[in-house]
C-alpha cells in the first residue's frame, strides 16, 4: 500500500460541521488542504444551523474533490485510500461525506478507513515538520467541541480526560459577541474590541474551576455560567445607565475563558507528568490563547505545539492524515457498513475496522 | 450501462442496461441511508457482474423526499461518477414510480404521492399515454387533505426503485427529454428560528 516515497497517499474528507474540508497527503508530507466554508449562511443566525451546513456540504463536495486534486497535482489513480469522518459532528452534515465517500471507494476500489474527528485533529500536527512526541495531553477547542485529551499513540491510545458539560467555549464567544451586539463568528469579533481593553477588569468566574470540582470535574469545562455572568453584567451596567466597557468586558470575558482551558490543560499535563501540550480546533486563531499557552508552557517547561491554523480548523488533511497513520501502522481498512456517530467516542480512533 | 441510486423514501440501488433491470438491491429502512448505501452499491454491481468502470452514467434520484436520508444518496451518485469520471443523470424520484405505472398498463392522469413526514405529502402529477408518462405538474409539497388534481388516479408510494428511476433515465434520454431538476429537491427551507431581540437574563 506504501506509495513509492513518503508513505500512503491518502484523501481525506472531513464534512462534520460548517466545513466542507478534503485534503490530500503523502504520509506526513501535506499535498493538499481545500476547505468550503458554508459560515457566511450561518452567520445571519448566529451559529451553525446543521441543516443549512448540511445543504452546502452537498453542494461543495465535487466541487472541493476536484480543487484537492487539483491543488495536489495528482490524479485519482494516485490515491492509495481513502479517509473519512465519522463523528462526531452533526449527523445530517457527517452523512454527506460518508455517503460520497463509501461511494467514492466502491467507484475506484480504494480503501477506506472511517476515523475519528476529534482524533483527527490530533493528527493533524503529523504534518507538521517536527511533529509531536507521544505521550501528549492535546487540548481541542472549537464551536463545535472543547475536549481535553490523552494521546499515548495517535492510532491506538487515545483518553478523553474531559469535556464541556455545556456549551463549547467556541459557543460561548458567539454568544457573548451576541450580548456585546456584535456579529457572528464571534471569536475573531471578541478579539477585534478587546484590544486595549484590561483583562483584569472584571472578575468573571471560572467554571469548575472550585475546590469541589477539583476530583469529579478535574478536567472538564463549563461555559453556560460565564456567558450568563457576563449578560448579567452587561444589562446591570446598561440599568444604571453606565457606559459599556466594550474592551474590558470582552478582555475579561476572554481572559475567564484562556484562562480555565490553560489551567485544566496545564493541570493534566502536570498531573500526568506529560511536559508536552498540542493545541488544535478554530479557537486557537485567538491570539490571547496563543500568548498565554506560550508563557505558561515556558514556565512550566512544557513544550507547547500549536499547528498552523489551517489545519486547525475542521479540514479534510488531518483526516487524511490519521488515516496515512492507520495505514502506516498495518490498521485494515474498516467495512462499508459503518454510519454517521454525531457522539463517536475519542477511544474509538478508526471505526469498524475489517477483522482479519 | 447505468448505476442507479435512490435515497427518497428508503435505498434502493440498481444497474440498468437499456430497459433491462441487470441487479436491484432496496430496503425500505427510512433510517439507515448513510449505513447500508456502501453495500448496495457495491452489491449491486456484483450482481450485475460489472465493474465500476462498466458504468456509463449514474442516476441519481432528486427527490423529492426527506433531507437527511435524500442527502446521502444524491452524495453518494455525484462522488461515484466523479471517481469514473462520468456524468451523472439527476432523475425526479417520482417520475420512477410513474415509470412503474405505466410499465404495469396503466394510462390516462395520475398522481404520484410520497410520506413528508410532519403530516404533509410530496406529489406529481404524470399524464401517462402510450409513448411515455410524462410528468404534468410537481413536485410539490402540501397537507394530505390539500393534494391537487382529486380526479386523478392516485398512488401512494413508499418505496422508489431504483430499476424504474434507471429506466426512466433511459427513456428521458432516448426521447430527447432534458431533466428538469438538477439540485435536490428538498421543497423546505431549513428549520431555522432567526435569533430576535435577545432575552435578558436577569429580572
Ligand atoms: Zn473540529
Amino acid at each position: 500500500m506504501t506509495g513509492e516515497r513518503g508513505g500512503p497517499v491518502v484523501l481525506g474528507i472531513e464534512t462534520s460541521c460548517d466545513e466542507t474540508g478534503v485534503g490530500i497527503v503523502r504520509g506526513q508530507t501535506l499535498l493538499a488542504n481545500v476547505i468550503a466554508s458554508s459560515m457566511d449562511e450561518h452567520a445571519r443566525y448566529g451559529g451553525v444551523v446543521p441543516e443549512v451546513a448540511a445543504r452546502a456540504h452537498l453542494e461543495a463536495m465535487n466541487p472541493t474533490l476536484q480543487a484537492a486534486l487539483d491543488e495536489a497535482g495528482i490524479g485519482l489513480d494516485e490515491i492509495d485510500a481513502i479517509a473519512v469522518t465519522s463523528g462526531p459532528g452533526l449527523s445530517g452534515a457527517l452523512m454527506v461525506g460518508v455517503g460520497a465517500a463509501k461511494a467514492l471507494s466502491v467507484a475506484t476500489g480504494k480503501p477506506l478507513y472511517a476515523v475519528n474527528h476529534l482524533v483527527g485533529h490530533v493528527g493533524a500536527d503529523v504534518l507538521a515538520a517536527d511533529s509531536l512526541e507521544y505521550p501528549t495531553i492535546a487540548l481541542l477547542v472549537s464551536g463545535g467541541h472543547t475536549s481535553l485529551l490523552l494521546v499515548r499513540d495517535l492510532v491506538g491510545d487515545v483518553e478523553l480526560l474531559g469535556e464541556t458539560i455545556d456549551d463549547a467555549a467556541g459557543e460561548a464567544f458567539d454568544k457573548v459577541a451576541r450580548v456585546l451586539g456584535l456579529p457572528y463568528p464571534g471569536g475573531p469579533q471578541i478579539d477585534r474590541v478587546a484590544v486595549g481593553g484590561d483583562p483584569k477588569a472584571i472578575h468573571f468566574p471560572r467554571g469548575l474551576m472550585h475546590a469541589k470540582d477539583a476530583e469529579k470535574h478535574r478536567y472538564d469545562f463549563s461555559f453556560s455560567g460565564l456567558k450568563t455572568a457576563v449578560a448579567r453584567w452587561v444589562e446591570r451596567a446598561g440599568d444604571a445607565g453606565d457606559e459599556i466597557p466594550v474592551a474590558d468586558v470582552a478582555a475579561s470575558f476572554r481572559e475567564a475563558v484562556v484562562d480555565v482551558l490553560l489551567t485544566k490543560a496545564f493541570r493534566a499535563c502536570a498531573d500526568h507528568g506529560i511536559p508536552r501540550l498540542l493545541l488544535g480546533g478554530g479557537v486557537v486563531a485567538n491570539a490571547r490563547v496563543r500568548e498565554v499557552a506560550a508563557e505558561r508552557a515556558a514556565a512550566q517547561g512544557v513544550t507547547l505545539r500549536i499547528p498552523p491554523l489551517s489545519l486547525c480548523t475542521d479540514n479534510g488533511a488531518m483526516i487524511a492524515a490519521l488515516g496515512a497513520q492507520l495505514i502506516t501502522a498495518g490498521h485494515r481498512p474498516s467495512g462499508l457498513g459503518f454510519g454517521a456517530d454525531s457522539t463517536l467516542p475519542v477511544t474509538e480512533i478508526q471505526v469498524d475496522e475489517r477483522p482479519f | 450501462m447505468f448505476l442507479a441510486i435512490d435515497t427518497s423514501a428508503g435505498t434502493s440501488v440498481a444497474v440498468v442496461e437499456g430497459e433491462l433491470v441487470l441487479s436491484e438491491r432496496s430496503t425500505e429502512d427510512t433510517m439507515r441511508h448513510a449505513e447500508v448505501i456502501g453495500d448496495m452499491i457495491s452489491g449491486a454491481l456484483d450482481d450485475a457482474g460489472v465493474p465500476a468502470s462498466g458504468i456509463d452514467a449514474v442516476v441519481a434520484g432528486m427527490g423529492p423526499g426527506p433531507f437527511t436520508g435524500l442527502r446521502v444518496g444524491i452524495a453518494a451518485a455525484r462522488a461515484f461518477a466523479w471517481g469514473i469520471g462520468v456524468p451523472v443523470i439527476p432523475v425526479v424520484s417520482h417520475d420512477a414510480v410513474a415509470l412503474e405505472e405505466w410499465a404495469a398498463g396503466t394510462r390516462g392522469d395520475l398522481l404520484v404521492v410520497t410520506d413528508a413526514r410532519r403530516r404533509e405529502v410530496y406529489w406529481s402529477s404524470y399524464g401517462l399515454d402510450d409513448r411515455m408518462p410524462a410528468r404534468t405538474d410537481g413536485p410539490g409539497l402540501c397537507k394530505p387533505d390539500e393534494l391537487p388534481y382529486p380526479e386523478f388516479l392516485r398512488v401512494d408510494a413508499t418505496q422508489v426503485s431504483a430499476g424504474d428511476l434507471g429506466r426512466a433515465a433511459r427513456m428521458h434520454l432516448d426521447l430527447g427529454i432534458p431533466e428538469e431538476f438538477t439540485e435536490a429537491l428538498y421543497l423546505r427551507s431549513p428549520d431555522v428560528t432567526m435569533p430576535g431581540a435577545r432575552k435578558r437574563v436577569s429580572q
